[in-house]
């Protein structure tokens, strides 16, 4: 993803003067095209987040475009404060990309896992949260969060993971992208768990469960008439994103259900990671496996739900 | 537009009391806080800034930043007295919903460029608006006012090591240096001297003044004209908590008091605007 982000974020500053990226002493050779399309607009703002996102308000509220690039964990635990008044007060149009979300820096241990980080987020009032699910659907999330007129946090994985879409998508703020129709299941992906949701969903297909796929990449605004209708059509809805149980897109799910779940028929299971550290040595898979969040495991569970 | 520094210490002394009056009515407190980095403020808007009340949001506008949001009253009056906005806005200070809170909002009243008051986030923000001067090619300045105890916050010193990487002679800092924070003195709490020689060590040019000597903070601040600059600048004031009333300076108890009907008098008194 991290790859497709420099070409898009290069292609959109060749089409805009406005546009100026940051980044927090990382993506060595990421954005050479970039400096070199724009020399004048790329700042390597050093491992000095606060810094950085403070400076990112300032241009913004001089009339610039500021996207702000580096690792999840780095961009928002680190610096709440500046991204709640600087760019949540102050609602200045800046576009924060964590990179490495969720568990795709599993083996580097908790320091770099980012899996509160949208939980934290989601609170600041008018800061959307976007997790789009592949590559395709990053290129056409960047064009939305930049025509947003707030600030954005964008969260991306690394690099290498399959696509799903196969043709270009129309991302839109608070709509989901409805990747395979369901029945009686419908698992909503978040981020980088798309194609493990379509595993998912091949299985209990498999299975003569039809279970149909969604993109939530907008976790933040919700699309609550997806989640209106999947609910009331559905027997069992389930969440899946790397991050924790509490306070992303299973939280969100619950929050509405319980709010607006009038009508509902379905079920909610939240698939996400457990509310504790993850303290072994482990790669992204596994790390993956010891939170459920495998095709097989998630699979087995909403067939078992199913049943009971 | 020019003053003498006699008319700019006139200037300051009814800020001075507008500020005292402010708090006495509004009950509100950094009353010592305000009144030490009012010489800063009249020296930056009556003869630094080219800035036109009468054209607030002009993108050439040179820019202010008063990164110790909690000295807000002061920077009210001054926009006020230079015609920025309406009295009625700061007669109504601090009353419920009134636009000018104990702390800046964003956007509250006209010349107000960014809501602070939790410190280490102007310095960072007034990087930012000289960046992007430079990538817009526009020629204004971008002037920063921190408090010493606001100097503790690790943040100031990254936006000052990236504000020197990225030669930004454009920008300008004066640290309002009165030598006392919420709870104690500054260099009691944190080892802050030599302060000059740290924004020195930084990649600053640097210099001290008396913050209450209008020629000094002139002869330091005309530095920044100085075209082709490389290096951000930064004065470092050396201010009394409370200046300009007897019993109020260096007295750290005035950082939350409130001054009684009397007290506001006799600071008039003191002041000359009695």
């Amino acid at each position: 993803m991290r790859n497709a982000f420099a070409a898009e974020i290069t292609k959109l500053a060749a089409e805009r003067d406005d546009l100026v990226l940051l980044s927090g002493d990382i993506g060595n050779r990421l954005f050479d095209k970039f400096k070199e399309i724009a020399p004048g607009r790329f700042f390597n703002c050093g491992v000095a987040e606060a810094g950085m996102i403070g400076v990112a308000a300032g241009m913004a509220a001089c009339g610039l475009r500021p996207v702000c690039y580096t690792i999840a964990s780095f961009l928002t635990y680190r610096v709440i404060e500046q991204i709640r008044l600087d760019l949540g007060y102050h609602h200045q149009r800046v576009l924060l990309v964590g990179t490495g979300a969720g568990l795709s820096y599993a083996s580097l241990g908790a320091t770099h896992h980012s899996v509160e980080d949208m939980g934290m987020l989601r609170l600041i009032p008018g800061l959307a949260v976007l997790a789009p699910g592949d590559a395709v659907e990053l290129r056409s999330a960047i064009s939305a969060a930049l025509d947003y007129e707030g600030p954005v946090y964008l969260r991306i994985g690394k690099k290498g993971e399959p696509v799903v879409h196969q043709n270009p998508v129309d991302f839109q703020m608070g709509r989901a992208l409805r990747v395979r129709e369901g029945g009686r299941v419908w698992i909503l992906a978040l981020g980088n768990m798309l194609p493990v949701a379509m595993q998912a969903s091949d299985i209990l297909e498999s299975r003569g469960i039809s279970t149909g796929v969604a993109s939530m990449g907008s976790l933040k605004p919700l699309d609550e008439a997806l989640l209106r209708e999947v609910f009331a059509g559905a027997d069992l809805v389930a969440t899946a994103e790397e991050h924790s149980v509490l306070g992303g897109l299973g939280t969100a799910a619950a929050e509405w259900l319980a709010r607006e779940g009038r009508g509902a028929k379905a079920r909610l299971l939240t698939f996400g990671t457990p509310d504790e550290f993850l303290h072994q040595t482990t790669h992204q898979l596994s790390a993956r496996a010891w939170a459920g969040l495998d095709a097989e495991t998630m699979a087995a569970s909403i067939e078992r739900s199913l049943q009971v | 537009m020019s003053f003498s520094n006699d008319q700019l210490e006139r200037i300051a002394a009814g800020l001075r009391g507008e500020v005292i009056g402010l708090s006495h009515r509004a009950k509100t407190p950094h009353l010592g806080s305000s009144l030490s980095c009012i010489d800063l403020l009249v020296a930056a808007y009556w003869g630094f800034l080219r800035t036109d009340p009468a054209d607030p949001g002009n993108p050439d506008r040179d820019r202010l930043v008063l990164s110790k949001g909690h000295a807000a009253p002061a920077l009210y009056t001054a926009l006020c007295a230079r015609g920025f906005f309406p009295r009625h806005l700061l007669e109504e200070y601090g009353h419920d919903g009134a636009a000018l809170a104990e702390q800046p909002a964003p956007g509250c009243a006209p010349g107000v460029e960014w809501a602070t008051g939790s410190l280490g986030h102007g310095l960072a923000v007034g990087v930012g608006c000289a960046l992007a001067a430079r990538v817009q090619k526009r020629d204004y300045r971008t002037l920063v006012i921190l408090s010493d105890g606001e100097c503790n916050e690790g943040s100031v010193w990254e936006a000052a090591l990236f504000a020197a990487a990225q030669k930004l002679g454009s920008l300008t800092v004066m640290v309002d240096y009165n030598k006392w924070q919420a709870t104690g003195r500054s260099n009691e709490v944190m080892a802050l001297d030599p302060l000059r020689e740290k924004w020195e060590s930084f990649g600053w040019e640097s210099y001290e003044v008396d913050g209450h000597d209008h020629a000094e903070i002139r002869a330091a601040l005309a530095c920044a004209e100085i075209p082709g600059r490389e290096k951000p600048l930064a004065i470092v004031a050396h201010t009394v908590k409370g200046r300009g009333v007897s019993f109020m300076e260096d007295d750290n108890n005035w950082h939350y008091r409130i001054p009684t009907a009397e007290e506001l008098v006799a600071a008039r008194v003191e002041l000359g605007l009695e």
